[in-house]
């Protein structure tokens, strides 16, 4: 099966398996299906395994979710409980 | 009681750990440098020198410590920040070649980020975690870690972060700079100094009178003494520089050896013959007493027995110095070319008096000279106000002597009748083991040159009031001349010396005539003993014939009784 390209390329930055990283990873998951199912991806990456990827995205918050693609680069930091602000800020028109 | 005086023994044995900045002066003021292992705060207003400060703690650690660290940068970019600090001789990309530095750049931009729920620093903390495990680092800097308050909007997370982070900080035992803007009221704008109060400094640029001047305090240093003051502080190439206001002793080592004076019969009125090696001399007078001169006799002098020697001119360029002593006979330029001397010459408002006293300082070290010429310290006033002319002067002759330099000052003062000594003087007057004043003797129409030592420490030296004069051949110290009413100078000097020559030649003639009126006496008794002799000869011849005639007639009358 050929990998279909997303068209939403998204990161989750996290550090361990925290509460608020967990409800992070769940907030996005929800929204993602929700607003661009099957035209996203969602890559997990965990500082504590990989400190080095933090100085890359210029990640300092955790957990923070990195919209790589479309560009340009948006960055929303929390636990993405909230949704309107998640939504507005990857700039995600809500489907009418 | 006797507990008491041993915990205190104890007490001072007991050294608080720090780690040495490396920066010129400040381990002096903290008395060794940063808490060891503990934040400290640097604060100060926009371009008063935090960064700098804090990078050239790392840098000093790499190079002189070995200590790697770590800079984390809020503000500016790693590359602007290499850029930066090139220009003052630090090679960052080196360095993190070398794997003894990382930079890293925290950008924090409001735009791109939104806030969406909890969350707390771990990132932060991630990077850095892991640049310092990168190069094992001891130094850290955050520099300027308030700049997240601008990025970021949910104070109460940040602030309980920051807390976090300066806790994780000390735990992992870093050293580490933290920087912060000055704020209005408080030492930095958000109030960091809640956090970070192991040592607190406060860094200030001042503009008084048009000149500028850096200054640095330490606010706090929790379980340490430390220097108090407001201590002035440089930029320059080099980086910075933090000057003492006065080393903390005065223990600088003493030389007994003896530096002649270089003006002819000036040595003999010092008991050892000249200046003591390392001592201050200051030479005061009213203008055109030839200070100048007195001071270029004695450079000239160093210079020949071979001594490097620095003349700082305040008032003269070094080839309107060099002209104006050809006219007495001295060849300064052949000094110059040969290396040994270095003339300097500079307005004295060119730069504040912090910036001259680190051209010294830095000519010093670079050429280290055994004497230095400044002339005259007088000028600097006009530069500064009392004080600040006062303590620098303090400092000027602390680091002289320390390094053991043979300085002369020489000092304008002010016509005026009294001899009440004026700002120059005063300031430096206390300083010095040698002063010399050098002032107009006028009288009967004409104007004189008289010298005399106001002191010498540590030496006797003779109480006269000297003439000098200059001529083409240079300085000439005249004898003393005394007269009927004190010292005479001038023509008074020659009349007299005239009078004197007339008075000896009279004398003389006296002499030999009285000598000749001895001879002819002579003369005549001795005709009068000649005399007397060739008469007692005569009686005597007389004498003897009248005895022969006598024995002759017996002889007869005995011849005339026999034929009778």
């Amino acid at each position: 099966m050929a990998e279909k390209v997303a068209e939403w390329q998204l990161m989750l930055y996290i550090a361990g398996q925290t509460p608020k990283s967990i409800k992070a990873l769940n907030n996005i998951k929800k929204y993602a299906e929700e607003h661009l199912k099957g035209i996203y991806s969602i890559e997990i990456i965990d500082l504590l395994q990989n400190p080095q990827l933090a100085e890359g995205d210029q990640i300092l918050a955790v957990p923070t979710l990195v919209r790589k693609f479309p560009e340009p680069i948006r960055k929303i930091i929390g636990d993405l409980s909230n949704e309107e602000r998640v939504l507005v800020g990857l700039n995600i028109k809500p489907l009418t | 009681m006797q507990e008491a005086n041993i915990m205190t023994n104890e007490n001072d044995k007991f050294q608080f750990p720090k780690t040495p900045t490396g920066i010129e002066g400040l381990d002096e003021i903290t008395e060794g440098g940063f808490p060891k292992g503990r934040p400290t705060l640097i604060c100060g207003g926009a371009g008063c020198g935090k960064t700098l400060l804090s990078m050239q703690f790392l840098i000093k650690g790499i190079t002189e410590y070995n200590e790697p660290g770590v800079f984390m940068s809020f503000e500016e970019p790693s590359n602007d920040l290499s850029l930066n600090v090139k220009s003052l001789g630090f090679d960052l990309e080196k360095l993190k070649a070398d794997k003894k530095l990382v930079v890293d750049y925290v950008r924090v931009e409001r735009s791109e980020i939104e806030e969406a729920g909890e969350y707390d620093l771990d990132g932060l903390f991630i990077r850095l975690a892991h640049a310092i495990d990168t190069v094992k680092a001891t130094r850290v800097v955050l520099d300027t870690i308030e700049s997240l308050f601008s990025g970021l909007d949910n104070q109460a997370i940040l602030r309980a972060e920051l807390r976090r982070l300066f806790h994780w900080l000390k735990e992992k035992g870093v050293t580490a700079v933290i920087t912060g803007e000055r704020g209005e009221a408080t030492l930095t704008r958000q109030g960091l100094e809640e956090y970070v109060s192991d040592c607190v400094i406060v860094l200030d640029h001042r503009v008084i009178e048009q000149v500028s001047t850096r200054r640095l305090r330490i606010v706090k240093y929790r379980g340490s003494t430390h220097g108090t003051n407001e201590y002035p502080f440089l930029i320059d190439e080099d980086g910075i520089s933090v000057l003492p206001i006065t080393s903390l002793r005065l223990d600088n080592e003493v030389s007994s050896d003896i530096v002649s004076t270089g003006v002819p019969g000036l040595d003999s009125m010092f008991a050892s013959g000249g200046f003591y090696r390392g001592s201050n001399i200051l030479i005061s007078g009213t203008a055109g007493t030839a200070k100048t001169t007195i001071a270029a006799y004695f450079a000239e002098e160093q210079c020949r027995k071979g001594e490097r020697t620095v003349f700082f001119a305040f008032e003269e360029s070094p080839q309107q110095l060099v002209r104006n002593m050809k006219s007495i006979g001295m060849d300064l330029d052949k000094y110059i070319q040969s290396g040994l001397l270095q003339i300097h010459s500079s307005r004295p408002s060119l730069n504040g008096l912090e910036l001259h006293l680190l051209k010294l300082r830095k000519m010093i070290k670079d050429f280290k000279p055994t004497t230095v010429i400044i002339d005259p310290i007088s000028n600097l006033i006009s530069v500064g106000s009392e004080q600040e002319v006062r303590s620098m002067l303090v400092r000027l002759i602390d680091m002289l002597k320390f390094n053991n330099i043979t300085a002369l000052f020489t000092s304008l003062n002010k016509q005026n009748e009294n001899s009440r000594p004026d700002l120059a003087e005063e300031s430096v007057s206390s300083l010095v083991d040698t002063w010399v004043t050098v002032r107009d003797m006028e009288g009967v129409g004409e104007r004189n040159r008289g010298l005399f030592i106001v002191k010498s420490r540590g030496m006797g030296h003779s109480n006269q009031v000297r003439e000098f004069v200059i001529t083409a051949k240079g300085i000439e110290l005249l004898d003393i001349e005394m007269g009927p009413n004190g010292i005479l100078t001038g023509t008074a000097r020659k009349t007299n010396q005239l009078n004197k020559e007339v008075t000896e030649v009279t004398l003389q003639n006296e002499l030999e005539r009285k000598d000749r009126e001895i001879a002819r006496k002579r003369k005549l008794l001795e005709a009068n003993i000649e005399a007397l002799k060739n008469e007692f000869e005569s009686v005597e011849e007389e004498l003897s014939i009248l005895k022969a005639t006598e024995a002759l007639q017996a002889k007869v009358s005995l011849n005339n009784k026999e034929i009778r």
